[in-house]
C-alpha cells in the first residue's frame, strides 16, 4: 500500500473530507428518515413540530391502519407486484437472449444488429409516435402495454453482452466439442457463470418496474389497472384525496390526510429497501464493467 | 487446359457466392444463434423503428381515422407552426437554461465526490459512504417529488428554515423564479452517488506505480491529484460528457411534469413537457411529432459536435 506523509495541510484536509461526506450521507437518509418518522408520530404534535424530525413525536400507527382500510392500496401493490414479476422476468429472459446472440464471434449479423440496437439509444422516434404505435397494436388501457414497448433496456443489454464476452471462450469449446448446440450453451454454461450480473440485472429492472409511474399513466385508463406510483402520485402530488374521503369533514381528518402521506411512502418505499442490501453487494463489481466499451 | 477452367469456375464460384449467399450460409450455420435473436430483432424492430417510421407523420396531417398512408401530406408545416409558435423561445429558453444548469452544477458533482471517496483511507468508511448515496437512485421519482412538494410546502421544512432566519414562509413550488433551484438541486441529491461510481471505477484502473513513483519524487497530495489522478479520469469525464450532450435537450420531463404548475410554466415548461401536453392531453398529434423530432434532431446534432470536440481536443470519442 502506499503510504501517505501526515503533515498538517494533509490532516486538515482529511478531516474536512471526513466531516462534507458525513455531512452528504446525512442529506441522503435524512428525507427517509423524516417520513419514516412522520408516518408513526402521533398527529397532534405532528401538527404543532416545526423544524429537523429527529426523533418520533409519541408513537402512534393509526395512519397505517387508515392507509390498509383503503382498498386502492391493495390494487396498486397487486397490480405493481404483477407488473414487476411479470415485467422483469421478460425483461430479463429477451435481455439475456440478446445479449448472448450479440456476444458471439464469427456471426456474421451480429454487428449490423450491434449497430441497430445501439443506434435507438441516440435517435428515437419520439413520445407520440410511441404511444399511437402502442394505441394502434390495441394495447392502451391493457396491462401488456406497461410491460411490453419497455421490455429491453439498450443500456442493460449493452452491459450483459460485455460481461458475456468476459466469460472465457475455451469453456464454450469445450461443451461444443461435446456436441452442444447453442441453447444449451445458453442455458447451461454461460447463464450459471453470470449469477452476479444475473442479480444486477434483476435490481435494475425490478426497481425500474417498481417504480415506474409514467407508462402507466399514458397508457392505462382503469384505475383497477393503476400500479402503486400512480395512487402514490395522486396523494403525494396532485393531493387528489378524493380516495380518502372522509365521513366527516373536521380538522382531524385532514390531519390524518397529512400522515397518511407520510405512511404510504414508507408503505410503497419498503420493498425496495429490503431488495437494496441484498443485492447492492452485486452491483458495483457488475455495472461498469461493460458500460465504458459500448 | 481443364484444369484451368476448373480453376475459372471455381473463381468465378466464389464471386457468385457474394453477399446474401454469404449471409445465407451463415443463417443456417448459426441457426440458433439466430432463433435466440429473433425475438430481441423483432422487439427493436416494433418498439423502436416503428416509432421512428411513425415520426413520418411530422410531415402529415395526420389523422387517427385515416392512419399514416391516408392522411394528408403538409410539407414542413408543423415546424414552421411550432417556430412561430408563441411560446417557441420560452421552450427553447426553459429547456436550455435547465439542461445548461444540469450540466453546470450537475455534471461535475459525482466526480468530486468520487475524487473526494478516493482520498479517504479508511475502507469501511468508504462503502458505507457509497451504500448511502446511492439509495436516491433508487427511490422512485414520484416518491421523490412527493419529499419535494412537502418539503417545499408553506409548512415545510425549508420554510421552518426560512422562518427561523427571519424570511417569510410562502409555498416555494409556486415561485417560478425557484423552479431551477428546485429541479437542479434534487436531481444533484438523487444522482450524485449513483453516477460517482463509473468515475471510481475509472480510478481504480489508474496504475498505483503512478503514485509510487510521484511519491518518490517528492509529488504531495494536490500534485498528485493534478498530474495523475485528474489526467487519469480525463477519457472517462469526456465520453460522460459527449453522452450528456446528446441529451441536451431532454430534461428529465417525468419530473417536470411531477413538479410543474401553470404558475410556473413561465420557467418550468420545457420541450419535451410542451410535446405532452399537446400530444396526448390535446391530440394535435402531428404537430407535438414535429415538436419532438425537431427535439431529436437537435440532440443529435449536439452528439456529433460534442463527439467531434472530443476527438480534437483530447482524441477521446464515442465512434
Amino acid at each position: 500500500m502506499i503510504k501517505i506523509r501526515k503533515n498538517l495541510g494533509s490532516r486538515i484536509f482529511d478531516t474536512l473530507n471526513t466531516v462534507m461526506l458525513v455531512f452528504l450521507m446525512v442529506l441522503c437518509v435524512y428525507p427517509m428518515i423524516h417520513v419514516l418518522f412522520a408516518s408513526v408520530s402521533e398527529l397532534q404534535k405532528l401538527s404543532v413540530h416545526d423544524g429537523l424530525m429527529l426523533y418520533p413525536l409519541g408513537f402512534s400507527l393509526e395512519s397505517y391502519k387508515k392507509v390498509f382500510e383503503k382498498s386502492f392500496i391493495f390494487t396498486g401493490y397487486y397490480n405493481s407486484i404483477l407488473y414487476v414479476g411479470i415485467g422483469t422476468a421478460l425483461s430479463l429472459f429477451l435481455t439475456s437472449l440478446g445479449a448472448y446472440g450479440l456476444s458471439r464471434k464469427n456471426v456474421l449479423l451480429a454487428k449490423p444488429i450491434m449497430i441497430m440496437v445501439v443506434f435507438t439509444m441516440f435517435f428515437s422516434g419520439g413520445l407520440i409516435p410511441t404511444y399511437l404505435l402502442v394505441k394502434d397494436l390495441g394495447m392502451v388501457n391493457h396491462r401488456i402495454a406497461v410491460i411490453l414497448p419497455t421490455a429491453i433496456s439498450t443500456w442493460n443489454l449493452i452491459i450483459m453482452r460485455t460481461n458475456f464476452m468476459g466469460i472465457p471462450e475455451s469453456l464454450e469449446e469445450s461443451a461444443r466439442l461435446d456436441g452442444a448446440n447453442d441453447f444449451f450453451i445458453f442455458a447451461k454454461v454461460i447463464i450459471p457463470l453470470s449469477k452476479p450480473i444475473i442479480a444486477v440485472m434483476l435490481l435494475f429492472y425490478g426497481v425500474g418496474r417498481w417504480n415506474d409511474w409514467f407508462q402507466a399513466m399514458i397508457y392505462l385508463r382503469d384505475r383497477d389497472l393503476y400500479p402503486l406510483q400512480l395512487f402514490l402520485r395522486e396523494i403525494l402530488i396532485q393531493n387528489q384525496l378524493e380516495e380518502m374521503r372522509f365521513d366527516e369533514f373536521d380538522i382531524d381528518s385532514l390531519m390524518l390526510a397529512e400522515t397518511i402521506k407520510y405512511s404510504i411512502i414508507v408503505i410503497a418505499t419498503l420493498p425496495i429497501i429490503f431488495m437494496y442490501p441484498m443485492l447492492q453487494k452485486h452491483f458495483v463489481k457488475g455495472i461498469m464493467i461493460g458500460a465504458l466499451k459500448g | 487446359m481443364r484444369m484451368q477452367s476448373r480453376l475459372i469456375a471455381g473463381r468465378l464460384k466464389i464471386k457468385v457466392d457474394g453477399f446474401t449467399a454469404k449471409v445465407k450460409r451463415d443463417l443456417l450455420r448459426h441457426k440458433y444463434i439466430y432463433i435466440m435473436l429473433l425475438p430481441v430483432v423483432a422487439y427493436y424492430f416494433i418498439f423502436h423503428y416503428g416509432p421512428i417510421y411513425g415520426a413520418v407523420i411530422a410531415f402529415q396531417d395526420y389523422s387517427p381515422a385515416l392512419g399514416v398512408e391516408g392522411s394528408t401530406w403538409v410539407g414542413f408545416q408543423n415546424f414552421t407552426d411550432f417556430f412561430h409558435n408563441y411560446y417557441f423561445w420560452r421552450l427553447i429558453k426553459n429547456t436550455v437554461l435547465l439542461s445548461f444548469y444540469l450540466i453546470l452544477f450537475g455534471f461535475p458533482a459525482p466526480i468530486v465526490l468520487a475524487l473526494m471517496l478516493n482520498e479517504v483511507n479508511n475502507t469501511r468508511f468508504k462503502r458505507t459512504v457509497q451504500t448511502v448515496t446511492y439509495l436516491p437512485h433508487f427511490i422512485s421519482l414520484v416518491v421523490i417529488c412527493g419529499f419535494i412538494v412537502n418539503f417545499t410546502s408553506r409548512g415545510g421544512i425549508i420554510n421552518d428554515i426560512i422562518e427561523t432566519f427571519g424570511g417569510e414562509r410562502y409555498n416555494l413550488l409556486l415561485k417560478p423564479e425557484l423552479f431551477r433551484s428546485i429541479y437542479v438541486v434534487s436531481d444533484i441529491w438523487q444522482t450524485v452517488g449513483w453516477g460517482s461510481i463509473i468515475y471510481l471505477a475509472a480510478l481504480t484502473n489508474i496504475d498505483i506505480e503512478l503514485y509510487q513513483a510521484a511519491m518518490i519524487d517528492g509529488a504531495g497530495r494536490w500534485k498528485q491529484l493534478m498530474h495523475i489522478t485528474l489526467p487519469g479520469i480525463a477519457p472517462t469525464v469526456i465520453i460522460m460528457l459527449i453522452l450528456r450532450m446528446g441529451r441536451i435537450m431532454t430534461v428529465g420531463f417525468e419530473k417536470v411534469i411531477l413538479l410543474y404548475l401553470p404558475s410556473t410554466y413561465e420557467t418550468a415548461d420545457v420541450i419535451s413537457t410542451y410535446v405532452y401536453r399537446m400530444g396526448l392531453q390535446k391530440f394535435s398529434y402531428s404537430y407535438s411529432t414535429a415538436i419532438g423530432l425537431f427535439n431529436s434532431v437537435i440532440n443529435c446534432s449536439f452528439l456529433i459536435f460534442a463527439n467531434y470536440a472530443g476527438k480534437k481536443v483530447n482524441n477521446t470519442y464515442l465512434w
